[in-house]
């Protein structure tokens, strides 16, 4: 069942996330996917794209993603392949003070690494400063760059955008 | 200009993948598109698509109607542009317009791909320039490169609005709001997550009052509707804005349907007046086809299956059956039913249905 | 008006054309319609209405609804939405239905035949 304020404002609430989140023990192993995807639609390019297959979407193409973050070992291969840009990967592991959160960023201008921006939550406000440590912008991505941001522990499981300065 | 065996009338998704289809058989096919480039809506989507490998899911629409014409052409296969089907007559000729001159061709069998036009809403105001329907702001924005305004009013959640939204949001356009007279948003939540996360807020039991301004959109009231969807008194606000973006649904352009004397049934769940047609794309009238938006609003991927089973219908009807044929034409048709198989598609399989019955 | 940087999409414009609205010389690109071009110089109004002179521009920009329609080379009723822009073209705003000069030889031939 998913939330009315995601069917209404298009903003996932935490009874929406559920089984996107990962276990705590995986959380602590590192880098794993978060697939926001929670509805039925016809699609499985996250499935096609996973060389481990830790996402099936299997026989009928309108299935969910199945995650298995216990396969899954945080490439961020399908984060650019998503089509929905549904996915992210977080590593909560990343260091004492900080984790890390992998997002697409298909606008201009794209943050340089080592810039400071703003990470901003689900519904468009700030909720952090953030620093960029990645950026990731191959042709494979076909145009969709991947940005790695640093935030404070326990902000990977709010922040799904960035703002530039000015 | 030669008509060839098969004049396939639209060369957007259903209209491209038709030709290639039909070629595969050894169909010669002529493509007619009004516009300067074919590719239909294609040209235009700067978004991933959905669907499965063998749709070219996760490409870029814009690069799928690359890849097709590169297609078409390795095969040979020829495509007038700015050229426009403006009538048929009784003996199965079409007149095509092209550089101010009629061209009589008499092909085989015909494809009507000719897609859908937006929808429109009419409120104080909606005449004023700055009222651009989502197609129009795709193609100024999108094959243009000029930005319709600075500050727009989405009105539509369904999938084309929420896409539109986010790529004006790319093209450097401020979206203030996107609003919604249903409880729901229409189209795919990766879409609205998409926008929502970027600031735009997504009103739902929203509605537009009035748009106003000397010569051109200035300002937009919109308020919030009750369940008889009645503006809630003091419920309005006012958005300073220079554009009002309709995404309000698609009509399908059958008028050369009605002309051949298609039998036409009015299915709601298809968008409005559509013409029958069997398991391959048929209509009543024997030889001429229908695929894509014309025959039911859909999504552009199921569009192009479409087209693909009218391609393979029209060579089962020139050229015959063959056992190779047959099994092109069932991975076709079991590809466009896994695409319509979930919540998205009931709409589509629904209005596919009552079509069918129309005629028994 | 004009997008310079585009995160997906490369615009690569043709040469420049020069072209007259209501007299006034507006520069556009090759492949651009009047629409189009009229709209980067920043002119929206395309004509105004038969009877009560309200303001209209675009709304569809694929020569269906009509909103469009303005005087080109003394033509009226043309869609500039679909049009290109040509060198030296008059565009013009145009006023009330418009009539087709057809002892003038203007608007399509009804001739047909093989090129």
């Amino acid at each position: 069942m998913l939330s009315d304020k995601l069917t209404s404002t298009g903003v996932a609430d935490q009874s929406d996330l559920g089984q996107a989140w990962p276990s705590e023990d995986r959380l602590k192993q590192g880098p794993v996917v978060v697939v926001e995807c929670y509805q039925e639609i016809p699609c499985n390019p996250c499935e096609t794209s996973c060389p481990r297959q830790a996402i099936v979407v299997g026989e009928n193409i309108n299935d969910l993603p199945k995650v298995d973050h216990a396969k899954c070992n945080g490439c961020t291969l399908c984060v650019a392949r998503c089509p929905g840009l549904a996915i992210v990967v977080v590593n909560a592991a990343y260091s004492q003070t900080e984790s890390t959160v992998t997002i697409p960023y298909e606008f201009l201008p794209l943050p340089e690494q080592g810039s400071a921006v703003e990470g901003i939550d689900r519904q468009g406000r700030v909720c952090c400063q953030a620093r960029v440590v990645r950026v990731l912008n191959t042709k494979a991505q076909g145009k969709t760059p991947l940005v790695t941001l640093a935030v404070p522990k326990g902000k990977e499981r709010e922040v799904r955008f960035l703002r530039t300065a000015g | 200009m030669k008509a060839g065996e098969f004049l396939i009338i639209g060369g957007g998704p259903a209209g491209l993948m038709a030709a290639l289809a039909a070629s595969e058989f050894g169909v010669e096919s002529l493509i007619i598109d009004e516009n300067q480039a074919p590719g239909g809506q294609l040209v235009k989507q700067t978004h991933m698509f959905f669907g499965s490998k063998a749709e070219r899911a996760g490409t870029r629409g814009f690069e799928i109607g690359l890849e097709l014409q590169q297609e078409l052409s390795t095969r040979g296969i020829k495509i007038e542009t700015q050229a426009s089907a403006v009538g048929y007559y009784p003996d199965g000729t079409v007149a095509v317009m092209q550089n101010e001159r009629v061209w009589p061709l008499k092909p085989r069998a015909i494809l009507v791909a000719t897609g859908a036009s937006e929808n429109f809403v009419s409120f104080p105001g909606s005449d004023l320039p700055g009222v651009y329907g989502a197609g129009a702001v795709q193609t100024l924005m999108n094959v243009y490169g000029i930005r319709p305004g600075n500050q727009v009013l989405m009105v539509g959640s369904g999938n084309i609005g929420l896409i539109v939204s986010y790529q004006l949001m790319q093209a450097g356009v401020s979206v203030k709001a996107v609003i919604e007279g249903l409880p729901k948003i229409g189209g795919y939540l990766v879409h609205a997550s998409k926008i929502a996360r970027a600031g735009v807020p997504i009103l739902t039991r929203h509605t537009i009052l009035e748009a106003s301004g000397k010569d051109q959109v200035e300002r937009a009231v919109i308020a919030r509707i009750d369940e008889n969807w009645q503006p809630v008194s003091g419920s309005q606000s006012i958005l300073e804005v220079d554009t009002v973006c309709l995404a309000v649904g698609l009509s399908p352009l059958t008028e050369i349907l009605w002309q051949a004397g298609c039998q036409m049934y009015h299915v709601p769940e298809l968008g409005g007046q559509v013409a029958w047609h069997d398991e391959l794309m048929m209509t009543s009238v024997p030889g001429i086809f229908t695929a894509g938006d014309v025959t039911g609003i859909e999504e552009a991927s199921t569009a192009m299956l479409e087209g693909e089973l009218a391609g393979l219908g029209a060579a089962k009807y020139l050229k015959g059956e063959s056992k190779e044929l047959q099994c092109r034409i069932d991975d076709t048709a079991c590809r466009l039913a896994s695409l319509r198989a979930g919540p998205f598609g009931q709409k589509a399989r629904e209005g596919k249905c009552k079509l069918a019955e129309c005629r028994r | 008006m004009r997008i310079e940087k585009h995160p997906i999409l490369d615009f690569k414009r043709g040469a420049r054309v020069r072209f007259f609205f209501e007299g006034r010389e507006v520069e556009g690109f090759e492949g651009e319609t009047i629409a189009a071009a009229l709209h980067a110089a920043g002119i929206k109004v395309l004509r105004h209405s038969v009877k009560l002179e309200r303001p209209r521009g675009f709304f569809c920009a694929v020569g269906k609804c009509s909103s469009c329609l303005m005087e080109v080379d003394g033509v009226p009723n043309v869609f500039s939405c679909t049009t290109p822009i040509r060198e030296g073209m008059q565009v013009r705003r145009q006023k009330g239905r418009g009539r087709l000069d057809l002892a003038a030889g203007s608007g399509p031939s009804p001739e047909a035949g093989e090129r």
